[in-house]
């Protein structure tokens, strides 16, 4: 197998990860689920810990891989305190709809 | 056999993730990300990485999904969203994603060490090395994350209450 990996260019992997962080970004411009906005979120995030892996795969140093390790962590912590803010949001104005969140809108 | 591999594992990660975009309910939103996330692990399989894979399996298929699930059906909002944005709106979105992509795409192909493979050391994604890296280098980052973390579970129970008092 080991062998074998080394048929992938490096930009196939760049190209992959820029794709789907677009596709996170088209989502969360143009949803207006609050929840599905999350959920672009964690594409976004996904994205950008396959290049890290890749990019410690290309250049041999296990740095990246950790690196990706603390990105998870970060985003469940996110997705942790994220989640109970839409569930209180929701609990107040019944909706998660992002148009109807305008109380702070000057 | 390994690009053949990459390929698939590449189609289904980017048309879950847009199925994530464009699905009516957000179940079925929920359920395609958690098929372009077992996607994305096999990605990290195919890189080497066997312990982010297991990792990523266990924290975004079980811990995310199963949150991100438990909220949607908590909320009940199994139905078909209302009113979408205006057309214009729509119409924006798509062009401004689609000029990111464009930008970053066109910024690859002036990068000079991108035809070169990826070339993973035999044993690099290990939990030895990965063990070793972690509680060496990075062990004051590591201690750090588990404040985070704490601080997480706090202010979720904080939010979540029904009454502060």
């Amino acid at each position: 197998m080991l062998d074998s990996i080394q048929q992938i260019p490096l930009n196939y992997y760049i190209l992959l990860s820029t794709v789907l962080f677009s596709i996170g970004v088209l989502g969360v411009l143009l949803r207006r689920n609050a929840i599905i906005i999350f959920m672009c979120i964690e594409l976004m995030l996904n994205a950008v810990n396959l290049l890290l892996v890749a990019f410690s795969a290309y250049s041999q140093n296990s740095a990246g891989q950790t690196f990706v390790f603390f990105v998870m962590i970060i985003a469940a912590a996110e997705v942790a305190v994220g989640l109970a803010i839409l569930v209180m949001v929701y609990r107040n104005v019944h909706s998660v709809d992002i148009e109807k969140l305008q109380n702070l809108k000057w | 056999m390994v690009q053949y591999t990459f390929y698939f594992l590449s189609l289904i990660a980017i048309i879950s993730a847009f199925l994530v975009v464009f699905s009516k309910s957000p179940v079925h939103s929920v359920l395609y990300l958690v098929t372009c996330f077992f996607a994305i692990a096999g990605h990290f399989l195919l890189l080497n990485a066997q312990f982010l894979a297991v990792v990523h399996i266990i924290v975004y298929g079980g811990a995310i999904m199963v949150l991100f699930l438990f909220v949607v059906m908590m909320l009940n909002l199994n139905k078909e969203s209302d009113n979408q944005k205006s057309s214009y709106i729509k119409l924006a979105a798509i062009v401004a994603s689609g000029i990111l992509l464009l930008t970053i795409v066109a910024s690859i192909k002036s990068f000079e060490i991108g035809d070169q493979m990826v070339n993973p050391l035999k044993g690099q994604g290990s939990v030895q090395s990965i063990g070793k890296e972690l509680f060496s280098t990075f062990l004051l980052p590591f201690e750090i994350s588990s404040i985070l973390l704490f601080a997480a579970i706090v202010g979720t129970v904080m939010l979540a209450k029904k009454e502060l008092d």
